[in-house]
């Protein structure tokens, strides 16, 4: 069985190697995972000043959003930019480029083996949090869980993508984790992650919805937290952005790495 | 001291002219940090919809805040970040070696080495917001608010400097301190927004603990000359407490070092 031309067992010593590499940097996991507070921090803010009735949500739909904000990042970070800027600075990404292995998979497989690792101390963070908000535990349904797993890796998969697009012109520019910020503010700011994008006026939601942020922290959290949702086109939405991105990273990638070859050669 | 104005002198104008080789990062810092501006004054304006207030602040008075957290986070980038992250790749490369055999403080030469001037623009939109949003909510700039609002950046500042610098030497021991630099800058996040708008638990972190509010609000009040001159004294207090620590701890940090050939 071949999944994106890689054979099952390519996929699996990805897979593991990763793995292991991950476990040996399990505190910075950790501390990776708590640099991830800013949901809780607008949390306690909207709760606090009683905003949050004012877009419908009471205090425990708030924390019952922002912990799944919360878990959906932790799900769905990228930082291929970073890992490919540091690689083709440092020159590892020549022999990279000369296996027959298209470089992006092993961030790929990186970033899930990360993700497995996170997993502890997001559900750590997840308890602590119940613990201090008894009222607002709640344990969402299977078909919830499944289809929030879903748009979850989604999300992944479009950050990725665009991150990816990122990190192409690294082909051009020694600097393109300085781009990065430039798609990190818009993200910053329409995912959801700072406030569920129904406290938005609906103009502004209306521009927001017609950029991929808000399908990869607002959509999935709220179908993790149960608020009403149009998964129909949610899904539907994921799924044309990774249709566009798709193509575009690839011929990207490949004008790229020509222009490698002509500038090492 | 001539020899160390000397000697920041001779390191910025090296990084201007280093810097302006790249116009389009500067550009592109440029664009970031409007997009963030854009995006923060907007959320904060998501608190004051159907006239409410936030923790008792206008609105503008809140924006004091943001402009005073601009302006931070400006000298950030100009100042701390380019230095203090690189003391982890002194410590990886063993090259904090040469800059221990150097004939002036170590502590002093990691921090002022670069200075980045992308960060110029966010300092100056920063204060100008300041004192935009100060007038607009009816303070009148008098010479003593002015004289303590700039003592009580200045505690801002070096408190921030002091944790920053605390976490970067610890790197001797830990080499890979990025991580735990991204969890101070996710909670300094908070000093977008009053302190008085958090829970009282996180008020008493945030004053005590990680004192965020040293850093924004407290400077925000100084320029709209609601500061209380004992929060100023503990101020004082607190922001030379924490330098003294992290010379002490840089000291300290030292006698562990082991290069990286040893």
């Amino acid at each position: 069985m071949r999944i994106f031309g890689l054979s099952f067992k390519v996929i699996k010593t990805l897979l593991t190697t990763q793995y292991a590499y991950m476990l040996e940097y399990r505190i910075e996991i950790a501390l990776w995972a708590l640099s991830g507070v800013l949901p809780f921090i607008m949390f306690s803010l909207w709760s606090q000043n009683d905003v949050g009735n004012s877009f419908g949500l009471n205090d425990i739909g708030l924390a019952r959003y922002f912990l799944s904000a919360f878990l959906v990042r932790q799900f769905s970070v990228v930082w291929v930019v970073f890992s490919f800027e540091e690689d083709s600075l440092s020159g590892r990404l020549s022999p990279y480029l000369l296996q027959p292995l298209h470089p992006l998979f092993r961030y790929v497989a990186s970033h899930l083996a990360e993700q497995a690792t996170r997993l502890p101390f997001a559900i750590a963070i997840a308890i602590t949090f119940f613990i201090l908000n008894p009222s607002s535990f709640w344990l969402p349904s299977l078909p919830q869980l499944f289809l929030a797993y879903l748009s979850t890796h989604f999300a992944f998969t479009i950050a990725f993508l665009l991150q990816s697009l990122v990190a192409a012109l690294c082909f051009w520019t020694e600097k393109s984790s300085a781009l990065e910020r430039l798609i990190f503010v818009p993200y910053l700011f329409l995912s959801g992650l700072l406030v569920p994008l129904s406290a938005f006026p609906s103009n502004i939601l209306k521009v927001a919805m017609l950029t991929p942020f808000p399908y990869l922290i607002n959509f999935p959290a709220k179908i993790l937290s149960g608020m009403p949702v149009d998964i129909f086109n949610g899904f539907l939405a994921q799924i044309l952005w990774i249709s566009i991105l798709i193509p575009a990273v690839n011929i990207l990638w490949k004008l790229g790495v020509k222009r490698y070859t002509a500038m090492g050669a | 001291m001539h020899r160390y104005f000397k000697t920041i002198r001779l390191f910025w104008s090296t990084a201007f002219a280093s810097q302006l080789e790249y116009q389009l990062n500067f550009l592109i810092e440029l664009l970031a940090m409007l997009g963030t501006l854009l995006g923060s004054v907007f959320i904060l304006s998501l608190f004051f919809t159907g006239g409410r207030q936030l923790g008792d602040w206008t609105w503008e008075s809140a924006l004091v805040i943001q402009g005073v957290y601009t302006f931070l986070d400006g000298l950030t980038n100009a100042l701390l970040r380019p230095n203090l992250t690189e003391i982890v790749n002194y410590v990886r490369e063993g090259t904090l070696d040469y800059v221990l055999l150097k004939p002036i403080d170590s502590q002093f030469w990691l921090s002022v080495k670069k200075f980045s001037f992308a960060g110029l623009p966010e300092i100056i939109l920063g204060l100008s917001i300041v004192f935009w949003a100060a007038i607009q909510s009816g303070s009148t700039l008098s010479p003593y608010s002015l004289f303590v609002f700039i003592i009580s950046l200045l505690i801002g500042f070096v408190i921030l400097y002091s944790v920053w610098f605390l976490i970067a030497a610890s790197s001797i021991w830990f080499v890979k301190t990025w991580n735990a630099t991204e969890v101070l800058r996710a909670l300094l996040a908070a000093g977008r927004y009053p302190i008085s708008a958090y829970p009282v638990i996180m008020r008493f972190i945030f004053t005590l603990v990680l004192p965020v509010a040293f850093l924004t609000t407290f400077p925000a009040e100084a320029i709209l000359g609601e500061l209380k001159f004992n929060i100023l004294f503990s101020g004082l207090i607190l922001s030379s407490l924490f330098f003294i620590f992290s010379r002490f701890f840089w000291k300290f940090a030292l006698k562990h070092y082991t290069s990286a050939s040893s």
